[in-house]
């Protein structure tokens, strides 16, 4: 069972979908604990994405990703289109001249992705950033290819982790971004960036398990 | 939401495109991607600053472009920063030989940005340096902390390093000179009132009638404490006495005194933060040789003040009286 490259490109047009429904309330989350501008930022990045998705849709799921990321980082400004932005282009790396993804190849694009996240932004696991919430998603998927699970199952698995490390940054207090200067008053609120990759993982989850073939 | 705009998007753009209209002299700007050069640049064999950031804190930095300060400045979105290729592309057009230096405030997503265009810019052969302003004391500098933010003596960074590019001192001069400017000021905030993000729609945060909060970010950042209104007198001790026990500044310093409006403060107002801050040196001994008064590192329509001190000695202070032609901040030329 495998991933297509249609089901990326749909992937990321269900993606840029949910962050406009949704990018008011991560206004508001990063209003809370940040500068609130991670919802308007998100949305912008991934509206110009469907822009330049049709210039690509006939290419492999590397140039795809790489596309999707550099449009991010020439868009989304921030910290977060560095951070995306290095994540879709690691992710294009490792899946140049695929047209087709199975659960290894995903994993290893899911893991260089995060790697490169890790290594843009210098963020561990319990800082209270997408870190938190693509760790655990990450971890899931590892278990899942290897003790042979299908493609849909790894994701769904996936998806649930990322939701659980997403709502685990609640009580955390930020040691990365511009969070981090609340000190003790940023606990009590969910991480906005934890919260748009839990978008990214869930929406994966949704739309590759239904098409994965 | 109440602003003279027309739609929330076209803010930044538009913005450009007035300042380009008010001062054809001095600069030019460019559009996809966004940013802003001196009229008459490159300047060859002149080290270029270039600066940037998110939008809403003019003049700061597309008014600071000119003779004398900056060769360029990347506007983001407002309150967002720039991205890496409109920062690559002003570093680009800038270049006159002679190095790039970055001056960046420490924003996470400034850094990361920044750091984007100048991997790309040393992949085109551009020699680059950064600089990356931290001298807010509201906040803790810390491992726990994304560390201090860079807020007033960023202006003064970009002028001082502005007049020593100007004077041909080659790319590690002009860093050092930065970085001496750095190491030597301090900042503290505060807001009386919020401020709206035009896309946002809504205040960035919420500021009851009867309280103000000390230690605030130029974007609406949490700072030290809320508390009820005070006198002006108790405001700015309480300010300046954070600022003077941290660098720390000592009887006998002189210094520059920089008191800036947010945005939505007027100018009789930070006359009377000017004169009690004045008195409060004066009682510590410590002298004010020059200042600044008036807004020039603002948070959109946030009402409030910062204080920025810098400890000056004889070659800063020669630096910040040279010749400076731009939007923001002219004299001497």
């Amino acid at each position: 069972m495998t991933i297509s490259r249609d089901a990326v490109l749909k992937w990321l047009e269900t993606y840029a979908a949910v962050i406009n429904e949704n990018f008011a309330y991560l206004t508001q989350l990063d209003s809370d604990i940040g500068d609130g501008d991670h919802g308007a930022n998100m949305n912008r990045g991934m509206q110009a994405v469907l822009t330049a998705l049709p210039g690509v849709a006939d290419k492999d799921i590397g140039a795809v990703f790489k596309t999707t990321g550099m449009k991010l980082v020439s868009t989304v400004g921030g910290a977060s289109g560095p951070l995306y932005g290095t994540l879709f282009i690691q992710m294009g790396n490792v899946t140049a001249g695929k047209m087709e993804l199975t659960l290894a190849d995903w994993v290893a694009a899911m893991e260089a992705g995060y790697d490169g996240v890790v290594m843009r932004g210098k963020a561990a696991p319990g800082d209270k950033t997408m870190v938190d919430a693509l760790k655990p998603g990450l971890d899931a998927l590892k278990s899942e290819r290897d003790r042979g699970a299908s493609v849909p199952e790894a994701l769904n698995a996936a998806a649930d982790a990322t939701k659980r490390g997403m709502e685990a940054t609640i009580p955390l207090v930020a040691r990365k971004g511009r969070a981090s200067y609340l000190g003790e008053r940023s606990a009590g609120y969910q991480d906005p960036g934890a919260t748009s990759s839990w978008y990214l993982i869930k929406t994966a989850a949704e739309t590759l398990a239904s098409q994965a073939q | 939401m109440k602003k003279l705009i027309n739609k929330p998007e076209d803010v930044v753009v538009e913005a450009l495109q007035g300042m380009a209209a008010a001062h054809p002299d001095l600069i030019k700007v460019h559009y996809d991607p966004n940013y802003i050069v001196r009229a008459d640049a490159p300047v060859k064999n002149k080290v270029a600053l270039v600066s940037g950031g998110g939008s809403g804190h003019e003049p700061m930095h597309g008014g600071f472009v000119g003779m004398g300060m900056l060769d360029a400045a990347a506007p983001g979105a407002v309150f967002t920063s720039p991205t890496p290729d409109q920062i690559f592309e002003a570093t680009r057009a800038v270049d006159g030989g002679a190095g790039v230096l970055h001056i960046v405030k420490n924003y996470t997503g400034d850094v990361m940005n920044f750091e984007m265009a100048a991997e790309l810019a040393g992949g085109e052969g551009i020699a680059v340096q950064s600089i990356i302003t931290n001298d807010d004391v509201a906040v803790k500098d810390s491992l726990y902390t994304a560390g201090r933010r860079g807020v007033g003596v960023t202006v003064l960074v970009e002028k001082i390093a502005g007049a020593a590019a100007e004077r041909g001192y080659s790319l590690d001069q002009v860093l050092a000179v930065a970085n001496k400017v750095n190491e030597n000021g301090r900042s503290m905030g505060m807001a009386l009132t919020s401020c709206t993000v035009p896309h946002a729609g809504k205040p960035t945060f919420d500021l009851p009638e009867d309280e103000m909060e000390i230690g605030i970010g130029i974007h609406g950042e949490s700072g030290r404490k809320r508390m009820k209104p005070a006198p002006a007198r108790e405001i700015v001790e309480m300010m300046a006495l954070a600022i003077v026990d941290d660098l720390p500044f000592k009887t006998g310093d002189e210094t520059l005194a920089f008191v800036n409006g947010m945005g939505g403060t007027p100018l009789i107002e930070l006359y009377i933060v000017y004169n009690e801050l004045a008195k409060f040196l004066q009682g510590r001994g410590i002298k004010i040789a020059r200042n600044l008064v008036g807004s020039y590192i603002t948070s959109l329509e946030m009402a409030g003040c910062s204080i920025t001190l810098l400890k000056l000695d004889d070659p800063l202070q020669a630096l910040w009286d040279a010749p400076v032609r731009t939007p923001g901040l002219r004299w001497g030329a």
